[in-house]
């Protein structure tokens, strides 16, 4: 038998720092919002553009996953800190990759998320106008 | 046997979908007229098979009959017995079974009923109607069979997965489902109309009821959908731009342009080719709506390429008909006269201008929601395109369609003057003005879009009623109320969403029992929690007091399902007449403060009423137009 209790123990000990991590209490600003109204009012913007990692589709803003509460508190406090949404995002981007920001922003790979749409309504309109031109003529 | 009772009769259907195939094309080659009586008897009892079939799979999960693959794999005989039935087509094979029932229904439907169009297009709409279903046929039985045997059977099923029961789950799908096959339909009349070269009004009438009950299923559909996710998941969004929702607002997008240039064929014969090929375009997004989600792509890209039979299967179905479409589309446009014709400023030049932006809003979708698969595809890298990326370009889009709105209906058909019009809304124009200086003035400042927003909806609302200033409300056509209330559910859809995105107020707390907090009009005092349990979760509850009233409680609840383990939030909602408060309660911290999350969302209903005024709005226009119709037809009969 105790050869026996011996691994199990152990592989409850180290199964214990895991679990004791779940039940830590969520830093302080995970859950509650900042005293000034307009750093909330950016934290909450930069929080509703930034993607839980760990979630299907849902943004930092609005999920109960753990690592999102996390997220929402580091916004938070680099937002009190006096830093810029912006600086945060990039910083974000660069840990993390493009997936975190559901705001790609323009570079070499995104592009023609941005050009492609203005280049459909230009055709668009070009098409539409070159109708009614030609009907006057004839 | 009733598990192989459903597949004869699934067997069958396919056999006789093939056989309505070639004998359409065989009159339509013009050798064989005596075939072209045969066509219709063919579609309607292929409708009939189809029916049955599913109605088996149906009878199967209600006796939960696990020596059933499916039934083992996605029921248990201890679910309610609504779960069992909406179970049906919870699965990805009794989906597919639905998609192709309401696929081979709504043919036979068309065979029985649609009597004032030209029989050869009729016949050759029910040949493309047969293409399509002959290849969801061959996807059910070769790729996907609902009615496989399970061999021994299962002891109990495996499916109780208690997030999917929900009414609003339940009935969701079936609705979309029946807009995208809907849109089918019409597509099949499209074919039909080039195939034998008769694209005209005749053709528009034809298909428009068609048009316009689906789009009303797609609206009820998107709402539903929305609200579910608003009261569901527990952080009050009620949009967020993903891509599932994507793949239904497309379809959406496609069919309401589409629904406002049928009526510009079918009451000035014109616009015949930008009719057609917006019918392609419906349903083509109706095809890639079911390939994003059934396909598991949306997950990831490698998911996808981990079960590649389905995906590719679904794929290869997109490109040929898509495809297919588009080169019979090149092949017989230039054969397509232009119809009447128009001034710029005219009741038909708004209508191009709504199908302009329809277009370009539905391109903003489709780039956003495909881009990021391609990227990944192609390089591995993980892109997320999400709201602030569609806000900001589809959102000035939509605001100018609905300016297009509230002055197209009050312009003349062919010609008309743009200082008569402005004339005519000048009403509008003074509302909106005056909302605007009170936003600007009196209003702590608040976004561009919302401020805007709130401005058109007001002036967009008076005009949507312009329409009937001066009319005798009784004598005015049903269609045209049709028109006012969905043009109306407008404006009220987007004031809401205004509303709710600028004026919410919300409040997060670890709050101790005994403490109170101000969120809107509303004080909240937390008076604590207490465990309960339900069939088969437990959960802690917040008592919490609205107004200080200690028998007016509000009780949001964390809940804990055992099997799968899932936690979930059941929010607490109070609707007022003037907004909701939503309330959810959070993790405790263990020394008695609880977090709490409380919003004050004023008029956020008005977003969803807005959307069943469209849908309501819809069904008026339907069976005012049905009635019409056959109204004219008896006419056309005594005559």
């Amino acid at each position: 038998m105790k050869r026996l209790i011996a691994p199990v123990l152990i592989a409850l000990l180290a199964a214990m720092p895991l679990h004791a991590q779940s039940r830590m209490p969520a830093a302080q600003w995970a859950n509650q919002q900042l005293p000034d109204p307009a750093q909330e009012a950016e934290a909450k913007e930069l929080m509703e553009s930034l993607r839980c990692l760990v979630c299907q589709g849902q943004s930092i803003a609005d999920s109960d996953a753990e690592m999102a509460s996390d997220m929402r508190a580091l916004v938070r406090e680099r937002i009190a800190a006096g830093e810029n949404p912006d600086d945060i995002r990039d910083w974000l981007i660069q840990r993390y990759g493009r997936w975190i920001t559901y705001n790609p922003p323009l570079d070499t790979v995104t592009w023609p998320l941005w050009f492609l749409p203005l280049i459909l309504i230009g055709a668009g309109v070009w098409l539409a106008r070159g109708r009614f031109r030609r009907r006057k003529e004839s | 046997m009733i598990a192989e009772t459903g597949l004869a009769a699934l067997w069958l259907a396919a056999a006789l979908c093939a056989l309505q195939l070639l004998f359409g094309i065989a009159v339509l080659r013009g050798n064989s007229d005596e075939l072209s009586s045969a066509v219709r008897p063919v579609a309607v009892v292929q409708g009939l098979l189809t029916g049955i079939s599913f109605l088996m799979l149906i009878w199967l999960f209600l006796r939960t009959d696990l020596s059933v693959e499916l039934v083992a794999l996605n029921s248990h005989s201890a679910k309610p017995w609504l779960y069992k039935f909406a179970g049906t087509w919870g699965n990805h094979e009794g989906s597919m079974l639905l998609w192709v029932a309401i696929l081979a229904v709504a043919g036979g439907l068309v065979a029985l009923f649609e009597r004032r169009l030209n029989e050869r297009t009729l016949i050759a709409t029910l040949a493309a109607q047969a293409a399509i279903g002959l290849g969801f046929y061959a996807f059910l039985l070769f790729a996907s069979n609902p009615f496989a045997r399970l061999s021994p059977a299962a002891a109990e099923g495996q499916g109780l997965n208690p997030l999917l029961q929900d009414p609003g789950l339940a009935f969701h799908p079936p609705t979309l489902y029946l807009g995208y096959v809907g849109m089918s339909v019409a597509f099949s009349f499209a074919v039909g109309a080039l195939v034998t070269r008769d694209v005209g009004a005749a053709f528009a009438r034809a298909m428009r009821p068609w048009v316009l009950g689906s789009w009303i299923f797609l609206t009820l559909g998107i709402t539903a959908g929305s609200y579910w996710a608003y009261y569901e998941l527990g952080w009050g969004g009620w949009w967020f731009w993903d891509p599932v929702e994507n793949a239904s607002l497309m379809p959406w997008l496609a069919a309401t342009a589409l629904l406002h240039s049928v009526t510009v064929l079918a009451t000035r014969d014109s616009l015949r080719a930008w009719t057609v090929m917006l019918a392609v375009v419906a349903f083509s997004m109706s095809m890639v709506g079911t390939f994003l989600v059934r396909s598991g792509i949306l997950t990831s890209v490698h998911a996808f390429a981990v079960d590649p039979q389905r995906g590719t299967f679904i794929l290869a179905l997109l490109v040929l008909y898509i495809g297919g479409a588009l080169a019979l589309y090149g092949l017989r446009v230039g054969t397509v006269r232009e119809g009447s014709q128009f001034e710029p400023v005219s009741r038909e030049g708004a209508l191009v201008a709504n199908n302009l932006l329809f277009t370009a809003i539905l391109g903003v979708v489709l780039i956003g929601t495909l881009y990021p698969l391609i990227v990944e595809a192609v390089t591995g890298e993980q892109l997320s395109v999400g709201p602030p990326y569609f806000n900001s370009t589809a959102g000035p889009l939509a605001l100018l369609l609905v300016v297009v709105m509230a002055a197209g209906p009050l312009m003349r058909w062919r010609k008309d003057d743009w200082k008569k019009v402005v004339n005519r809304i000048s009403l509008p124009i003074l509302i909106a003005s005056l909302v605007l200086a009170i936003l600007m003035l009196a209003v702590s400042p608040i976004g561009i879009l919302p401020t805007l927003g709130l401005t058109l909806a007001a002036g967009v609302g008076a005009a949507s009623l312009a329409p009937l200033w001066g009319r005798k409300l009784r004598r005015t056509p049903l269609f045209t109320w049709g028109m006012v209330i969905a043009h109306l559910g407008v404006s009220v859809c987007m004031a809401g969403m205004a509303f709710e995105s600028s004026f919410s107020e919300e409040v997060l707390v670890a709050s101790r029992p005994g403490e109170t907090h101000q969120v809107g009009p509303y004080t909240i005092t937390f008076l604590g929690t207490e465990p309960v349990a339900g069939p088969n979760w437990t959960a802690i509850e917040a008592r919490l007091s609205v107004n200080g009233d200690p028998e007016d409680l509000l009780r949001p609840q964390s809940r804990m399902f055992s099997s799968p383990p899932t936690e979930t939030n059941e929010a607490a909602i109070r609707t007022a007449w003037n907004g909701q408060l939503y309330t959810v309660i959070g993790n405790g911290d263990g020394s008695g403060r609880w977090q709490l999350r409380l919003w004050w969302k004023p008029f956020v209903t008005w977003i969803w009423l807005g959307g069943v005024m469209i849908a309501f709005g819809g069904l008026l226009s339907l069976v005012g137009r049905v009635r019409r119709e056959r109204r004219t037809a008896q006419r056309e009969a005594y005559a």
